[in-house]
């Protein structure tokens, strides 16, 4: 059997933040330099404020177009209660979840319910590797908290392996110019947060 | 690179892209998940006729008189759609067709946006239909043209099954190629042909000759194709479970199935005689299976390890055939809150709900976002089943005693099936009340336009259906126009219409919250004043997703607020202001 490399991402978060843009550009970025892209989501009911998961897949030869549980290369959870509600997806071994450091509380129906802590130590306890980053504190930082995605794409281009090249192509591609500078501004921040956090994984990561 | 430029796209543009290069000329559709961007994506080719029909059947009617006329055209619905056009794709079979007319069913099973589960290759052998599957957005692309051809050799309609999962993905899809005008068949008048029920009884003959014509063509079709791999295991499958299939076994020989109606009987059975045992692998029913058990094949493994319900998965593949293990939910674990779908902040349906919950109605309600109005804390809708059925529903509920029954019903659910219903209420004198929520919009699909927004799919203006003057058309005396957004007018017109004796209408006139011309208007967000607050609760009884509790004080999120002011109403101490200076 010859070898067919795949890559499994997995995008997580709030209706609203973006996961579908982001999500397509990554897509959009694998097709250029991979033979098979698929991409998916997973959603119920159309809503704002709902759980959105996307699937990304792209290698030489894709099957399936979801992400079989246990086997995301990443989790981009662009909130912390999306990277729990999705972590088993994740492979124990090589994987990493990366989560904005972000809490989106649910709209209230019915009683009232505090948002949840331990989320990340949660994780950790059960063996997976994370990565907290500032992507939403960075947005609002460069004046525009919807960049989020794009700071989040930024961290993710140092976790998969597509050129620098594929992700401008697509970013020129797939934004309007007159937001074009602070998008670019936006990836390049994130680029950094990823490279920091793989500098210090090996003394923060447990895994 | 020199590598063949490849697009991504979702399925539903493949869709779209296929039939327009097999030279489609005209489309019909009502919006329904997973099926609404196929006639979006028509619409960018202009030398494609496309709109939004009044629901599916007449799409449906539509697109088969054009067909029949001689030229190539589709009827684009969602699965329950093609229940609503069935009465007319059971008959069009006897007459036939002259050009090429493809209906496109998109399944949903897992039932992501839908009320039910359906497998519609069942209603292509009620109807004695060609069923053609694609099994990802290449296929469906190349498989559309093949579901033209296919329909004009045989002068037969073709159904084309999607699910969502090939709807709703983005593939990169090649071998883009120029569109190809198919030649028009020349229309005659033929009365024995066309007036199918005058002539039924020849006409049935006919089409049985076609079928079995059709089942010959089915043994060497090319879209029935046989991957041979490893000799000791056998798949048979079609559609999305292809995918699934392959991604657990690579090297498996797989039958994989693009027209499964009528099935190359003979080839599978030929096909079965060839292993020990053989995995049937399809979403949703045993249609594949009970084919085979038919034909007298026993070596199967179908349903009886398969669930017939829900998606299929890799995963679910590799625990049913391989015993691998699902790894478990952890988040099942963790005290993890749910986001449930709710009514949106701003959205106009919450005033009149709250009214009707005040009122102590009985509510029997239809398919649109207004549903989520039986959710708590409203929890004001008490029935729902599909299209239209609400009117009808309230009115057997009223005539079997019920007092102070509601039919809720949106504004393009009426058009699509709510207007016979409605007049019977007044053709048979019903004490109730239907009120229509009209927020200018499909809103739960997407936004699209329908007969009283005024607009065409392709943007133009066109004539504007007025709802008030349809519904006293109908013979309604009680009419009332409101606005949603006013508690105390909503809750007043739901009690006078309660006073009423017999049939009555209101009328919600508000613009869905998330149309793009709202979102444009300026805004003023409401604030809680923390001192002034005493967490009565009155506010929270709305559901506003813009309300919530942090630290145990009531707060409106700024950014979600879209200042209709319901809140504000509804706030006896007056600590919800408005955040304008």
């Amino acid at each position: 059997m010859s070898e067919n490399k795949i890559t499994n991402v997995l995008m997580s978060g709030v209706g609203g933040q973006g996961v579908i843009l982001a999500s397509d550009v990554a897509a959009v970025a694998a097709g250029t330099e991979r033979e098979m892209v698929k991409q998916t989501e997973v959603h119920g009911v159309a809503q704002r404020g709902g759980s959105v998961v996307s699937h990304i897949r792209f290698g030489d030869k894709v099957y399936a177009p979801t992400v079989r549980v246990g086997e995301a290369d990443v989790l981009l959870a662009f909130e912390k209660l999306e990277s729990v509600r999705y972590c088993h997806y994740v492979k124990k071994d090589t994987g990493v979840i990366i989560v904005n450091d972000l809490e989106v509380m649910p709209g209230m129906v019915g009683e009232t319910v505090p948002y949840p802590t331990g989320i990340i130590e949660f994780m950790q306890d059960k063996g997976y590797k994370v990565i907290v980053v500032p992507a939403s504190k960075v947005a609002e930082g460069l004046g525009n908290f919807r960049v989020t995605s794009i700071v989040m794409l930024g961290v993710l281009s140092n976790f998969i392996d597509l050129s620098e090249a594929a992700w401008m192509d697509t970013l020129k591609e797939r934004i309007p110019a007159k937001l074009m500078e602070i998008n670019l501004k936006a990836f390049e921040e994130g680029q950094k947060l990823g490279r920091e956090a793989l500098n210090n994984s090996h003394q923060t990561i447990v895994g | 690179m020199g590598r063949e430029k490849k697009h991504l796209m979702q399925g539903n543009a493949a869709i779209a892209r296929g039939a327009y290069e097999a030279g489609v000329h005209f489309a019909a559709a009502y919006p329904g998940t997973p099926s609404s961007e196929i006639p979006v994506e028509l619409a960018q080719y202009k030398e494609i006729d496309v709109q939004w029909a009044a629901n599916e059947k007449v799409a449906f009617d539509e697109a088969m008189g054009f067909a029949i006329s001689g030229k190539r055209a589709m009827a684009i619905m969602k699965y329950v759609g093609v229940n609503v056009a069935s009465d007319s794709l059971m008959v069009f079979p006897y007459g036939g067709t002259l050009g090429g007319f493809v209906l496109v069913s998109a399944d949903d099973p897992g039932m992501h946006s839908s009320q039910n589960e359906q497998d519609n290759r069942y209603l292509a052998k009620v109807a004695k239909v060609p069923m053609i599957e694609p099994s990802d957005g290449q296929e469906a692309k190349e498989f559309i043209k093949e579901a033209f051809e296919i329909s004009e050799q045989f002068g037969l309609p073709v159904m084309l099954r999607t699910t969502m999962r090939i709807c709703h993905t983005k593939f990169n899809v090649g071998g883009f190629t120029e569109r190809v005008e198919a030649a028009p068949k020349e229309y005659k008048v033929d009365i024995p042909t066309w007036v199918v029920p005058v002539f039924a009884k020849s006409k049935r003959a006919i089409l049985d000759d076609k079928f079995s014509r059709l089942e010959q063509f089915a043994e060497t079709c090319e879209l029935n194709v046989i991957e041979e791999g490893d000799k000791n295991i056998g798949i048979i499958t079609s559609g999305a479970a292809y995918q699934y299939a392959r991604e657990i076994f690579p090297n498996a020989t797989i039958f994989k199935l693009g027209m499964t109606w009528p099935l190359p009987k003979q080839r599978l059975i030929d096909f079965c005689s060839r292993f020990d045992k053989v995995y049937v692998m399809e979403e949703q029913e045993a249609f594949l299976e009970e084919h085979l058990r038919i034909y007298g094949v026993t070596n199967l493994m179908g349903k009886d390890i398969f669930p017939s319900t829900g998606e299929m998965s890799a995963a679910l593949v590799d625990n049913v055939v391989n015993g691998a293990e699902f790894i478990p939910d952890y988040s099942k674990e963790f005290p993890i809150i749910q986001r449930p779908p709710q009514l949106c902040a701003g959205c106009p349906h919450r005033g009149m709900y709250y009214a009707l919950k005040k009122s102590k109605t009985f509510v029997t309600g239809d398919i649109g976002c207004y549903t989520l109005g039986c959710l708590p804390p409203l929890s004001a809708m008490h029935t729902s089943f599909c299209m239209g059925a609400s009117i009808g529903n309230g009115f057997g509920f009223a005539r079997g005693g019920m007092e102070r029954v509601v039919a809720v019903i949106g504004d393009s659910t009426f058009i699509h099936g709510g207007i016979p219903s409605l007049i019977d209420t007044v053709y048979n004198k019903a004490n109730m009340i239907t009120v229509i929520l009209d927020n200018r919009t499909t809103g739960m699909t997407g936004h699209q336009d329908h007969p009283a927004t005024g607009y065409t799919l392709k943007g133009e203006k066109t004539f504007e259906i007025d709802i008030e003057q349809l519904v006293k058309a109908c013979g309604v005396e009680f009419v009332k126009k409101v606005d949603p957004y006013d508690l105390e007018e909503s809750y007043q017109a739901v009690q006078e219409a309660l006073a009423f004796d017999g049939p009555s209408v209101l009328i919600t006139y508000r613009p869905c919250a998330l149309l793009e011309s709202e979102k444009r208007k300026p805004k003023t967000p409401f604030m809680v004043i923390e001192e002034e607050c005493i967490e009565c609760g009155a506010c929270h009884k709305l559901g506003c997703p813009a309300i919530t509790k942090v630290v145990g004080n009531t707060v409106i999120d700024y950014n979600n607020c879209t200042g209709c002011s319901m809140c504000e109403q509804v706030c006896k101490p007056g600590a919800i202001v408005t955040t304008a200076k």
